[in-house]
């Protein structure tokens, strides 16, 4: 597998009038070619932040204070504005929550879809129809020539999503990073739009990431996943593992609070108790120790490195150290990820 | 639930049609178009659907936000539906409502006090000091605290603010607790917190709620009973175990296939039906199953003639020319 993306020791910060929110804080991950990689968190775990920063997108006042963003070899935080752009909407690109704020309301949909073409190809405009054509077909909407002359209004919420995404892949990005892009949706049209996304990974081979806060949407298409919590990452880990078998108290508590429904019984929901962390000024050790069933001293002190679970499994907990008390359904291990 | 079940809400064929256009060209959206069923005291009913079924339109219509177009609102056996303002405010304090956007549903210029009082203001149940001990005793039932009394809003996260808006509910001491969408604005770990808080507060007051909500997994964590509408219409009723295990509408069919299930390893994704299309628009609509167009079993019937709901099994109400052939398939 070739590596496509290497974020290290990436920090991001917001500096506003009450100070510094340090909304990333030190995350690590590499993503290979053709993988769909979940991030999941709560609202404030730092997810969205962690996309705006690898497209450049992040605005004043806040900026990536350290770390790297290594796409095919070129550190994208080294780079210009300008020599960014040259990536973004090419190599990289984005799919937003919410489609009606992305796309301008006064251009019609066919319009939008042939700037980003004729902006990043050498198409003629006659060709950058076609391909705008070609393209909606492939996103499932019908009657695409008539489409084209739509603007943006006429078109249902989960039909700007199609068109949105078809916007996202016509340069055949090699990542496509999608944030929350089923969140505003209905169920039904949410199925469809997981389907299509399933179906891009054949058919343009793009790597994916997937922002969410649903733990259900990542097992539906993703192969690897991140579990972000207070701008930290708890947990790293192939898919099934994560499941199975999760490794961070953080991790288990977002599984158990999720309703488990069994016929004839009525199970108790078991909640993580109390509420997400201040990023203005956050615990100095592991962001989610205050809320942790089974916190210790050294939590509240000092941050967990990622432990090596397996080789594809990592979890930032002290619990995983050889010196920490037993607790059933933890394991002990000697090294973290960088040994 | 208990065994003999008393009904506490009646709806019997509940209209909300919201009226534009111009003289010549009336445009009629039919938000709630004819629905009926009924809510026992003690129970939860869930209210689940598609953004623009018409569950919320249905919840604020029956508090009296809307006014009715049709049909009758019975609480406690007396119809509200058509009472003047000044006859409906001695029923205004059995029904109360917690909103979705707890950013929204609270003044941001009052203290927590004087929201939770509100009702016991207009109602003129307690004053001074009575008061006061009022609103700490309930801000101690949903997990406040004392000093919180005096703060404002913003100084409160999403979860604590929707506990606020709960205590307001609970304060004019209410039967029946209209929950529209009340957690879905939360974070996952916090809404276990407020779901197992609805629930004890519904032991320790007998307390019956209205919970409208489109998480299908959390609605049935919940509820007792279950209705589903489309397009303003209800096309199926019954035990949230048995909606569940055995639907019976092809729409609730397909709506429960697609809920992503926490489990890469489900088996669900190669059964899962995916619909064609969007939900159609509810502005002049004509005859015909709502459901239509997007059905795959639907036949000529299901486009001309209105299919009502009919009782197919004990407790299980379903509006569907062909239920019985589909369950065969």
């Amino acid at each position: 597998m070739k590596t496509l993306l290497e974020i290290n020791n990436l920090h991001t910060s917001f500096f506003t009038h009450l100070g510094e929110v340090q909304a990333v804080r030190g995350i690590d991950f590499v993503l290979e070619e053709g993988d769909i990689l979940g991030i999941v968190g709560e609202s404030g775990s730092g997810k969205s932040v962690t996309s705006l920063s690898i497209m450049g997108l992040v605005d004043d006042p806040g900026r990536i204070t350290e770390g790297s963003i290594v796409f095919e070899g070129v550190d994208l935080t080294k780079l210009t504005n300008e020599q960014l752009a040259e990536y973004r909407g090419n190599d990289i690109s984005m799919i937003f929550q919410d489609p009606m704020t992305s796309i301008n309301p006064v251009y019609s949909i066919g319009n939008q879809l042939m700037e980003v073409i004729l902006r990043h190809t050498k198409m003629t405009k006659e060709e950058a129809k076609e391909r705008a054509i070609e393209l909606l077909k492939m996103v499932g909407i019908p009657e695409p020539e008539v489409r084209l002359k739509n603007y943006p209004h006429q078109f249902s919420g989960g039909m700007r999503q199609r068109a949105m995404i078809a916007m996202a892949i016509s340069c055949n990005p090699k990542l496509l990073i999608a944030d929350e892009p089923t969140t505003a949706l209905d169920v039904t049209i949410q199925a469809q739009i997981l389907e299509l996304m399933r179906s891009l990974k054949d058919k343009i081979n793009t790597t994916i990431i997937l922002i969410t806060h649903d733990l259900g949407v990542i097992a539906e298409v993703c192969n690897k996943v991140i579990v972000m919590y207070g701008g930290m990452i708890m947990e790293r880990s192939n898919i099934e593992s994560l499941y199975d078998n999760p490794q961070h108290p953080y991790t288990r508590g977002l599984l158990q609070s999720v309703p488990k429904n069994v016929t004839g019984k009525k199970n108790r929901l078991i909640p993580i108790e109390g509420s997400p962390p201040d990023l203005l000024s956050p615990p100095p050790g592991c962001p989610f120790s205050p809320r942790c069933p089974h916190a210790m001293e050294i939590c509240l002190k000092e941050a967990a490195p990622l432990f090596k679970i397996s080789d594809t499994q990592f979890a930032s907990c002290w619990l995983h150290h050889v010196d920490a008390p037993e607790v059933e359904g933890y394991v002990k291990v000697a090294g973290d990820e960088n040994e | 639930m208990s065994e003999e079940r008393i009904p506490l809400l009646e709806v019997k064929g509940l209209k909300k049609y919201f009226i534009s256009g111009s003289l010549k060209n009336r445009r009629v959206l039919a938000a709630v178009d004819g629905i009926n069923f009924t809510i026992y005291k003690g129970e939860t009913f869930g209210l689940v659907g598609e953004s623009g079924c018409g569950k919320t339109t249905t919840g604020r219509t029956i508090c009296r936000l809307y006014n009715p177009t049709e049909g009758e609102v019975i609480i406690d056996g007396i119809d509200i539906a058509k009472m003047s303002e000044k006859e409906l405010r001695p029923y205004r304090k059995k029904m109360q409502m917690i909103f979705q956007d707890p950013y929204a549903s609270l003044n941001s210029r009052m203290t927590v006090t004087d929201i939770i009082a509100e009702g016991i203001d207009t109602h003129k149940l307690l004053v001074g000091e009575a008061r006061q001990e009022r609103i700490y005793e309930l801000l101690e039932k949903v997990g406040l605290k004392r000093e919180h009394a005096s703060r404002y809003p913003h100084e409160f996260s999403g979860g604590q603010r929707q506990r606020i808006g709960i205590a307001r509910a609970l304060a004019v001491n209410p039967e029946i607790i209209i929950c529209d969408e009340p957690i879905s604005a939360l974070d996952v770990s916090i809404q276990a917190q407020v779901v197992n808080m609805l629930e004890d507060l519904q032991d320790e007051f007998g307390l019956t709620y209205l919970f409208i909500a489109h998480d299908l997994s959390m609605v049935r964590h919940i509820s007792d009973r279950i209705g589903v509408m489309y397009l303003g219409k209800m096309m199926e009723i019954t035990t949230a175990d048995n909606l569940y295990e055995h639907p019976m509408h092809p729409y609730t069919i397909s709506l429960l296939s697609a809920i992503p299930v926490p489990d890469p390893k489900n088996s669900i994704r190669s059964k899962r039906i995916i619909l064609k299309g969007d939900v159609g628009s509810p502005i002049n609509m004509k005859p015909g199953c709502r459901f239509a167009p997007r059905c795959q079993y639907a036949t000529e019937r299901c486009l001309t003639d209105t299919p009502e709901l009919r009782e197919l099994e004990p407790e299980h109400f379903v509006a569907c020319h062909n239920a019985e052939t589909i369950r065969g398939i």
